[in-house]
């Protein structure tokens, strides 16, 4: 079982794939490690020798912000933004979007699901 | 696209004449301004500035988290008195 930064341990993947389930490697940043590390991207997460988890383990420590940290570091950026009360930090506080979108429709992702007003002209409601 | 890093941030020259004077004087005068386009910078941490809204001016006591962004984010322009409300929905919900 590989282990790294944590809780994450996908096993018959390319590592290149693995790597991925880390929160915050993507793609890119996976295929940077494995050209740091000299490992091949093609191998499979438990075809890997320790030396090479090893040396993947440290250079993401090292390197890169992943998972807690990074996750902490996100939400202290929305909450300085809430904490100042400018319009972005306000559009968080009320769960609306941040960057200008409509919200006359859709903008459902930020909004959740629909919650239906009694009474309204059923006729301009979809389905 | 975001400006040209080589222009500098943009800031009304009036307005930060005034708040270069009041930083020299010490005062601590609300300085009212329609320049909401203006980026904030450092020289304006501790200050008070009225921002115009369109309607009136709101007070924004400058903070140092708020360096880099514009007056105008911290006057909301747009007035949300919400739609419905308890007593129209726990009215509609006996009927």
């Amino acid at each position: 079982m590989a282990r790294i930064a944590g809780v994450d341990l996908p096993k018959d993947k390319r590592v290149e794939i693995a790597l991925t389930y880390i929160y915050g490697v993507g793609r890119s940043t996976a295929q940077e490690i494995l050209e740091e590390t000299a490992v091949n991207p093609d191998t499979r997460t438990h075809e890997l020798s320790d030396e090479d988890l090893n040396k993947l383990r440290r250079v993401i420590e090292n390197r890169y912000k992943v998972e807690g940290a990074l996750r902490t570091e996100e939400s202290m950026n929305i909450k300085r933004l809430m904490d100042i009360g400018c319009y972005r930090g306000i559009r968080h506080k009320k769960g609306l979007p941040v960057r200008g979108q409509r919200t006359r429709t859709n903008a459902r992702t930020r909004k959740g699901p629909r919650k239906t007003v009694a009474g309204k002209k059923a006729t301009k409601q979809k389905k | 696209m975001p400006r040209s890093v080589h222009k500098g941030p943009y800031v009304s020259d009036k307005l930060l004449q005034k708040v270069q004077e009041m930083n020299e004087t010490g005062d601590r005068d609300v300085i009212r301004t329609w320049s909401r386009d203006s980026t904030i910078t450092p020289e304006f941490v501790g200050n008070t500035v009225a921002v115009h809204n369109g309607h009136k001016f709101i007070p924004v006591y400058v903070t140092e988290n708020m360096v880099g962004h514009k007056l105008g984010e911290f006057a909301p322009t747009r007035l949300f008195r919400g739609h419905g409300g308890r007593m129209a929905t726990d009215r509609r919900a006996v009927l």
